[in-house]
């Protein structure tokens, strides 16, 4: 008999197929279908917007990240989905600017992949939004002429957008907020409306979420906990003002909350730990979409809804340490 | 039964028992030398009464008892002690055996009846007479079995819990005990009740185990209040709280034992090895287990003389594949990879595992991502994820206050983790550097 070289490591001397990178790409995968919908009603600009917004959280990534970060696939997701919640119109400059901004100072500055607070897609957005407020808000009409650009995407860095001949829309949102419209519900759930690169196909995101969560590669009880609360209150109200409140199917499927919820509030990094603390975290997320949304001065809210109670996370981990086996009451205890 | 017999958390690992759980149990031939390690049980070593030279006859006692938690140590085969001395120990020491070399042509007939009948012996003698076998539980811990079973006063106990979950992948040791030799747990478990005087016994067995279920089903004492419990098949059912849980409800505190809500929790191989011990007069010499995994040519569950040498081992089972890589004690989830094939099986060795180079291929670690995954499969609800961070930072007190102390290593964190992250080994790493701060201090 021939003895082996022996190996020596810890146990467990099993472990699940599933790996970090194995979790990132599944979701770029289940983002597919998404971005593919974004094509169909926005055209040339989608593909555009996306690829421009992925390679700067890509080149910034490659750049600054640690070796071989790039291929765990955590900025490619970050880069679709901030491509994903930008206008069709916008210049694509700016949308490289916001993947550079949401992978270099909400991911890297941290510390990497694991260390960051807030959602980096989302911090690219803010930025976005408080830099070139303009070109954020303006949401041109959806399947006009579909080879059409949607606004000048072209423009040169730092040069103001040249006036495009295309028509632009108010949100579903906006027309609620600003001119008390409201919006057909099938437009709505199919995504046939003014809005976001991907965020209009609601039911559609609702399909690739349930695919994720059935592989648990993310946390089902955001989602839910997210849209139960914004259900309850938007019922609420609009029992008590139906004129002035829309009701909950509008108040779900319209705006970014769906790929909020399902996308952005999931992020395993930037949510609690604890599923006790993920219900938590929905719930506040859900509340302040419906504060924003029916009081705040801005149409939308989930962005800032979101980003908000990523900063309370590692509080709600606190709070929500679980009762250890045959404890007698939750110790108090002092986390990082 | 209408309630899930089952415990919160923990995970599905792939049972992978297929390559032994048919596998008739065979008697290994003696090697030519054994090896008694004087450390084979939860609590102080014993003592070595013999010295190089002296012959024993197969059930001579080599190591007698040093105190109340500990145990003689017998020799498995008759011959001459070679040496007493430092040997390598499964756990990675060195540690004192008794080295003997087995007398070839001797027909290891052992000495007429080294321990009583029990029939006419009171509670005490009956104690006595288990330690004196040597019985420890031989489920993985190998904690004194005499001491499980004289708990104190102030602990009364109601339950006896028999542990046939076998919840390690791999490993078929008690399954093939129970559908081999149902009546001798029954006589067993008879004897455990009368040293405890406890009136009912409860039988748990993981589902996927139906021909162990049927055989002890068929085989229950009738004047005896024994159940058996079919379990949801989940790591680690076997760990002594689950199982208590599972089919009691009962929560076993923080910190506390099994005995503090009057149960005592025995192994199956444990309980048909009391029987064995008072059916032959012999003390605990030899064991039930499996040899297997895809890097041994023929899987088997043998009855192996305590102390045979890890090679001896793998030779009765066909040698090594081309592509064995690492030698696992115990199942893969919680088992220790030895470095030399000098290692003797143990009293609570339940298996050994030789794993194939595709089975340890070295996996990339990477960043804590916070999934959570950890949190819901720990089975004794703490949180991984913090302690994990704690761990890297070494901050040891930190994770005391973070109930460190309840882990026990069941390795579910490290195997759900996404990133990779060897949580049960860092948390190993702080339980031993808090206990050096301890006894430091």
């Amino acid at each position: 008999m021939t003895a082996p070289r022996l190996l020596i490591t810890a146990s467990p001397h099993l472990s699940e197929p599933d790996s970090t990178p194995k979790i990132m790409w599944h979701v770029v995968l289940s983002l597919l279908p998404v971005v593919g919908a974004s094509i169909y009603f926005f055209g040339p600009s989608a593909v555009l917007v996306i690829t421009a917004a992925t390679a700067g959280a890509l080149v910034t990534e490659w750049i600054f990240g640690t070796r071989g970060s790039l291929l765990d696939g955590s900025a490619m997701i970050t880069g679709i989905l901030l491509g994903l919640v930008l206008p069709a119109g916008i210049p694509l400059w700016m949308a490289f600017v916001g993947g550079v901004f949401g992978i270099g100072f909400g991911k890297l500055i941290f510390g990497g992949l694991g260390q960051n607070i807030f959602n980096p897609a989302l911090l690219g957005r803010a930025f976005l939004q408080a830099a070139f407020p303009v070109a954020m808000t303006t949401w041109p009409v959806i399947r006009e002429n579909w080879w059409q650009l949607r606004g000048d995407n072209l423009a040169l860095p730092l040069m103001s957008p040249k006036e495009v001949d295309v028509l632009t829309e108010a949100t579903p949102l906006g027309l609620m907020k600003f001119e008390q419209t409201g919006t057909d519900l099938w437009r709505l759930t199919l995504g046939a409306t003014g809005g976001s690169l991907g965020e209009t196909a609601g039911v559609l995101i609702l399909l690739c979420g349930g695919y994720l969560a059935i592989r648990n590669y993310l946390n089902w009880r955001i989602p839910a906990s997210i849209f139960l609360t914004v259900a309850v209150f938007s019922v609420l109200l609009h029992l008590i003002d139906a004129a002035r409140y829309p009701d909950a199917l509008f108040m779900l499927f319209s705006g970014g909350l769906m790929l909020g919820a399902v996308y952005m509030a999931t992020d395993m990094v930037t949510s609690p730990v604890t599923n006790l603390g993920c219900w938590v975290f929905g719930f506040g997320i859900g509340f302040l979409v419906v504060v924003i949304r029916l009081w705040g001065g801005l149409a939308e809210g989930v962005m800032y809804a979101i980003l908000l109670m990523n900063a309370l996370v590692p509080f709600i981990n606190r709070a929500t340490q679980p009762r250890a086996f045959g404890a007698e009451q939750p110790k108090a205890k002092q986390t990082t | 039964m209408g309630r899930k017999l089952r415990f919160r958390h923990g995970v599905h690992p792939p049972e992978l028992k297929d390559l032994t759980a048919s596998v008739p149990i065979r008697r290994m031939p003696f090697p030519t030398e054994i090896v008694l390690p004087l450390s084979q049980h939860t609590g102080k070593p014993s003592r070595a009464i013999v010295r190089p030279g002296d012959w024993v006859e197969r059930g001579d006692k080599v190591g007698e008892a040093d105190g109340f938690i500990s145990v003689p140590v017998h020799a498995s085969a008759a011959g001459t002690v070679e040496e007493v001395g430092l040997w390598p120990h499964p756990n990675g020491f060195y540690s004192p055996a008794v080295r003997i070399a087995v007398a070839p042509f001797s027909a290891q007939v052992p000495r007429s009846r080294i321990i009583p009948d029990w029939e006419g012996l009171s509670r005490e003698q009956l104690v006595e007479a288990v330690k004196q076998a040597g019985v420890v539980g031989l489920g993985g811990a190998a904690f004194p079995t005499h001491v499980k079973l004289s708990p104190p006063k102030d602990a009364p106990i109601d339950t006896i819990l028999i542990n046939g979950a076998e919840c390690e992948p791999y490993l078929t040791t008690d399954h093939r005990t129970m559908v081999e030799y149902p009546e001798r747990m029954h006589r067993g478990l008879r004897i455990m009740m009368r040293c405890l005087g406890v009136d009912r016994a409860m039988i748990g067995i993981e589902k996927n185990k139906p021909d162990a279920i049927e055989a002890i089903r068929a085989t229950l004492p009738h004047d005896l209040d024994v159940t058996v419990h079919r379990l949801t098949v989940k790591y680690p059912q076997g760990y002594e709280k689950m199982l208590i849980k599972a089919i009691l409800g009962r929560e076993v505190p923080s910190g506390k034992l099994p005995m503090h809500v009057g149960v005592v929790v025995h192994n199956v191989a444990s309980v048909a090895t009391i029987a064995e011990v008072f059916e032959t007069g012999l003390p605990l010499i030899e064991r039930i287990m499996t040899v297997t995994g895809n890097g041994v040519r023929q899987p088997s569950n043998l009855i192996v003389p305590v102390g045979t040498k890890t090679r001896d081992l793998i030779d009765a089972c066909g040698g090594f594949s081309d592509d064995a890589r690492e030698v696992v004690f115990g199942g893969p989830m919680m088992g220790t990879a030895v470095a030399s094939l000098d290692a003797p099986v143990l009293k609570g060795t339940t298996g050994v595992v030789v794993l194939t180079d595709a089975d340890v291929k070295p996996q990339k670690s990477y960043p804590c991502i916070r999934c959570g995954h950890c949190l819901d499969s720990c089975p004794v609800f703490l949180n991984p994820q913090v302690l994990g961070q704690l761990a890297l930072s070494e901050r040891y007190d930190e994770m005391e206050a973070h109930n460190l102390a309840d882990c026990m290593l069941c390795g579910c964190c490290g195997y759900t983790c996404p990133s990779n992250i060897p949580l049960p080994q860092l948390f190993q790493l702080a339980k031993v550097a808090l206990r050096r701060q301890q006894t430091a201090a």
